[in-house]
């Protein structure tokens, strides 16, 4: 029955000058995502207002479901548009509209009319009680609430009538593109993807960097970073993913330095090589999945030693987060399922038994001078061989 | 150069097979069970397959049931034999290194109130026929024992068990997986002493989906799959023509020229056993020669994970499997390596190398370089 959905939008609402920037963003990230749903969906702006108008036939569902992954929409408003052909026509639709939609009948109720052309024959107050009446008419058991109403029915007067009831959340934040672009250190882990997406909902575009270590890592874990990145990309849009071939640095370090800083080293490595990327490409920051404490490369020691290599910032969405609200969100992102496939963990010689907790940055820096006679090249090359995938 | 040694797991289709598959799909598509035409040409291919395998199997073809592969025929036999005769008895013999399409087909009739026995193995992966004699039962209705196991290629005495089967009082079902044996050996279920026998289509270069399970007419069994009667109404569901014509001509192509074929799969397997058990550090798995089966070669190499070595080879552009699969918060370690008594230095350790009448020596050289040449490399990085 819904022709259209109005969508509510926030934040960017209180952008001043930008305002318009940010509206065409949204525009163009409503359009990608309504690409995957099958229907001819026209997106207009209209005086501060958004319209997806349907042209044809479509899947309800599967349309709030893509919109809701669009941020920077604060709501979804399924949206009945009627031809102007009368007040009484008006009053009979809208009757017929709360009958299909509230069938109980029983609610408290509002009418809210906003009249956007104002040669309409009636003004606004004059529309919300004379309607008003005609729905306690037609549904003796409803009662007028104007303070807080179970049913707050919005009547918009324009060229067409358009009349909706309900808000379905958005997932909020702002679009995708207004807020630059940061590259997302990638592993085919829970977090990073949670990371990803969080970021992103800040507006942030994003590209992504993984480290593949073949043959000490297959294929396939390849291939589940590439799912994750489609995942995150249903909510960011097309993802630049470059998959770096680390094995090489990963074999020198292994030679050269004390085992038990294997992984902050080879970190430090992955941060540098990202940072690379990513001023290349036009990246402002980085992005990673860590949160203090969670592993031993992740105490707030280890963490110092990993960001001291790199000047862009480096963001951290999920630094405060337990576990348990990672795994939340990576579900409701629908990343979890393919996150906790194991096929990670074949690099696990890397991983000493005992790894520093708690490292030494002055030693993990003299450790590093060990590497001075390869690993510069080496970096330069696993950048220039970089592969590069699009995803989504 | 591309070296395809995981046979075991599947195998490249015969041309001639594929052919038919495609001409069974595009020409000949109808359905046998239609009364026109087309329905009795789409019928004809089932028929000449089920020729070409009973002759093959010296069985009568209405013995013959085709179905999508080793899985089911394994369930069709153990679950529907073990349904219908139940009356005379809810014990059932296996091996503890069966296929899991037997091992779960038991689990799942244990939940059903039959008891199982699980027979162990010896260190060459042979269940003993004392240890079977010792585990018969009045009530023992089914064993079920593979011919050749899929991980270590070691042969079980089937001859043998048939016939001590036959000498028990009452009548003991002989159930034997040849999944990983039918091609490679001649066999002949009534001389054997064996009742059913599950073979797959895709392990003899024909297509996947498909294989056949032999009953002798005399058995009982009951159907898993209920529908439109076909296959005498134990195998329901529109017959897979293009599948089952495909398995038809692997049937007759992989029997071709079999004993050169077959010598020179052993030829190949001795020179690589021989070369591959020069370079330090190397366990084989199984038995030499004729004593275990002709296209499976299991080895252990110390210090190197199996999945690491898998992949190192694969960027040689060898393929081959591990010996367990790596689930890395819980390796499942492979239940026939651990049967028969393989050490735990290798058990991380061990690579399946399945060979096909296609292999030439030139790859197996080619292989045993590159393992020469990898062995050391990845021996420097290993865990502490």
């Amino acid at each position: 029955m819904f022709q259209a959905f109005l969508i509510k939008y926030g934040e960017i609402g209180i952008k001043g000058k930008n305002r318009y920037l940010f509206e065409d963003a949204l525009i163009h990230q409503i359009r990608h995502a309504l690409k995957e749903v099958d229907g001819q969906f026209r997106v207009t702006k209209e005086q501060g207002r958004i319209y997806v108008e349907a042209l044809e036939e479509y899947d309800y569902e599967e349309t709030v479901g893509a919109l809701q992954r669009v941020f920077g929409i604060v709501g979804i408003c399924p949206t009945v548009i009627l031809e102007d052909e009368g007040f009484e026509k008006l009053a009979q639709d809208a009757v017929a509209y709360l009958r299909e939609e509230y069938p109980e009948g029983n609610q408290t109720f509002k009418v809210n009319a906003r009249r956007a052309r104002k040669d309409y024959p009636m003004e606004s107050m004059e529309i919300n009680r004379e309607l008003g009446g005609r729905i306690l008419d037609a549904f003796p058991d409803m009662r007028v609430d104007v303070h807080n109403p179970r049913i707050m029915l919005n009547i918009e007067i324009r060229q067409k009538i358009y009349v909706y009831s309900q808000i379905i959340p958005g997932p909020g934040g702002m679009p995708v593109g207004t807020n630059g672009k940061s590259m997302l250190l990638l592993s085919g882990g829970i977090d990073s993807p949670v990371a990803g997406y969080m970021v992103a909902k800040r507006g942030v575009k994003i590209d992504a960097v993984y480290f593949h270590a073949p043959p000490y890592t297959s294929e396939r874990a390849k291939q589940k970073v590439v799912d994750l990145a489609r995942k995150v990309s249903r909510y960011a849009g097309p993802v630049y993913l470059y998959v770096v071939n680390f094995t090489d640095i990963q074999l020198y370090i292994y030679e050269k330095c004390p085992h038990d800083e294997l992984t902050i080293i080879m970190r430090r490595y992955m941060m540098r090589i990202a940072e690379r990327i990513a001023e290349k490409t036009g990246s402002l920051g980085l992005i990673t999945g860590e949160s203090i404490g969670q592993v031993a490369s992740q105490t707030v020691q280890s963490l110092a030693a990993t960001n001291e290599v790199c000047t862009m910032p480096v963001f951290r969405p999920l630094i405060a987060f337990d576990k348990e609200d990672i795994i939340r969100i990576s579900k409701k992102i629908d990343t979890f399922e393919t996150s906790i496939q194991p096929f990670e963990d074949c690099c696990t010689i890397f991983v000493a038994k005992h790894p520093v907790t708690k490292p030494n940055i002055k030693a993990i820096r003299r450790s590093e001078t060990h590497l001075a006679e390869k690993i510069d090249k080496m970096v330069e090359e696993a950048i220039e061989s970089a592969e590069l995938l699009v995803v989504g | 150069m591309q070296v395809y040694l995981d046979n075991s797991a599947t195998t490249q289709c015969f041309p001639a097979a594929a052919a038919l598959v495609l001409k069974a799909l595009t020409e000949d598509y109808g359905n046998p069970s239609s009364m026109h035409k087309k329905g009795v040409e789409a019928e004809g291919y089932i028929r000449e397959a089920k020729e070409i395998i009973a002759r093959n199997l010296k069985v009568r073809e209405k013995e013959l049931y085709f179905t999508s592969g080793g899985t089911e025929s394994d369930n069709m036999a153990v679950i529907g034999c073990a349904l219908a005769n139940q009356r005379a008895g809810k014990h059932l013999i296996t091996s503890s290194i069966e296929h899991p399409a037997v091992l779960n087909a038991m689990k799942h009739l244990e939940e059903e109130g039959f008891s199982v026995t699980y027979l162990p193995v010896d260190e060459a992966g042979r269940v003993r026929l004392s240890d079977l004699e010792a585990a018969l039962r009045e009530d023992t209705i089914l064993v079920s024992i593979m011919h050749v196991n899929n991980e270590i290629g070691s042969v079980q005495p089937v001859g043998e068990i048939g016939a001590l089967l036959k000498k028990q009082g009452h009548p003991v079902l002989f159930h034997v997986d040849a999944v990983q044996s039918y091609g490679k050996y001649v066999i002949h279920p009534g001389r054997l002493g064996i009742d059913l026998l599950t073979a797959s289509g895709h392990k003899i270069h024909g297509p996947k989906g498909t294989g056949f399970l032999y009953k002798n007419e005399r058995v009982k069994m009951r159907p898993v799959v209920f529908g439109g009667g076909q296959e005498k109404g134990l195998r329901s569901g529109t017959e897979n023509v293009p599948g089952i014509a495909g398995l038809g001509a692997a049937v007759r192509e992989i029997y071709r020229d079999f004993e050169a074929r077959t010598d020179r799969m052993y030829m190949l397997k001795e020179l690589f056993r021989e070369e591959v058990s020069r370079i330090e550090g190397v366990a084989l798995n199984g038995l030499p020669g004729r004593e275990s089966a002709p296209h499976v070669i299991s080895a252990g190499f110390s210090g190197v994970r199996s999945e690491v070595l898998l992949h190192a080879l694969e960027e040689r552009g060898i393929y081959v499997s591990s010996g367990s699969a790596c689930a890395s918060n819980h390796p499942s370690v492979s239940a026939t390596l651990k049967g028969i008594g393989v050490k735990k230095e290798f058990l991380d350790s061990t690579i399946r190398f399945s060979l096909s009448i296609h292999t030439t020596e030139e790859e197996i050289r080619y292989t045993l370089e590159n393992l020469r040449e990898l062995l050391p490399m990845l021996r420097r990085f290993t865990r502490h």
